[in-house]
């Protein structure tokens, strides 16, 4: 029994027509949420729902999720990484959902990484 | 792992990390039968007969950054702890069924957990994999494709918060209509 109607998501088309035609230009920053077995067991499916939740009410539009498997540091879970376009990407670890809503306002939008939650900024990107 | 819900999104995790680009999400609670079962099948790369015996062992992994694998081990205990079963049926380079089902009344069973945050979750970090979600209570079904609603809403990206939340909300609005249906 599906629900979601095709009038429903022509409205949402309609309404949102003008900024996602913008937003095709591509995105400033994605978040990866390590999601292995050890990520979900941690808690990653927490932070990465705060974090989905932080950037629905921002109302940004380029700022991108995804998830990415163990990285061998299991213990640290939940990890994620922080790529903002030219600069170097951040690895925070112990996350918590509070903390992910800090890095999402400290970091993502003001564009300072919260030391006190990294583990490592490093070289390595996806751009 | 606290609930089946978290589980499933592991084992869909594995199937991207496979290469599937379909996965189909299926649920069947059925007090009538007793029975619970979560069904992830995908069209990722699939397994050797081989891997598929060492994927039940726990000090097996595919992976070069740990020694362990835990994602079939324990959705296997799950199981187990309440008198059910688990099958992994796979084909190299031809997808991989995973079938665990579980007695739905047993004290030991883990709670089915937040669906809706592992369906989300998973559309929003991975915007260009179709996924099917089917859930069936008792005589009540549900399903949700991403690929349907891809064709909805054209050029609008299926991970914009939006059609998250229409989704999300979706979804639960099913889970609460369905609530008394399974008790």
């Amino acid at each position: 029994m599906p629900r979601l109607t095709i009038e429903d998501l022509q409205k949402i088309k309609e309404k949102h027509r003008a900024t996602f035609t913008l937003r095709e230009g591509g995105y400033r920053a994605k978040i990866t949420v390590h999601m292995g077995t050890c990520g979900i067991a941690a808690g990653a499916r927490d932070v990465m729902t705060a974090l989905m939740d932080e950037i629905a009410n921002a109302k940004v539009e380029d700022v991108i999720v995804a998830t990415s498997g163990c990285a061998g540091l299991c213990a640290r879970e939940p990890m994620a990484t922080v790529e903002i376009i030219n600069h170097p990407p951040v690895k925070y670890g112990d996350l918590k959902a509070d903390k992910i809503r800090e890095i999402f306002k400290e970091h993502i939008i003001g564009g300072n990484p919260v030391e006190k939650y990294a583990l490592v900024v490093g070289s390595e990107t996806t751009y | 792992m606290e609930d089946l819900s978290l589980h499933i999104l592991d084992i869909a995790e594995n199937s991207i990390a496979g290469g599937a680009t379909k996965i189909q999400i299926k649920i069947i609670e059925d007090t009538r039968e007793n029975l619970l079962l979560i069904e992830i099948a995908d069209n990722g790369k699939g397994m050797d007969e081989n891997t598929i015996k060492m994927a039940y062992d726990p000090f097996f992994t595919t992976k070069t950054t740990r020694r362990v694998g835990l994602g079939i081990p324990l959705l296997a205990q799950a199981a187990r702890e309440s008198s059910g079963s688990i099958s992994v049926v796979s084909k190299k380079d031809g997808g991989t069924i995973i079938t665990a089902n579980f007695q739905h009344n047993h004290i030991d069973r883990k709670p089915l957990g937040d669906i809706v945050k592992t369906i989300t979750v998973l559309i929003a970090a991975h915007p260009d994999i179709d996924f099917l979600f089917e859930h069936g209570r008792n005589d009540r079904f549900y399903s949700l494709d991403t690929a349907d609603i891809k064709n909805d809403i054209g050029n609008i990206p299926i991970n914009a918060p939006e059609v998250i939340k229409f989704i999300k909300d979706d979804i639960s609005q099913w889970l609460n209509d369905t609530k008394s249906s399974i008790l």
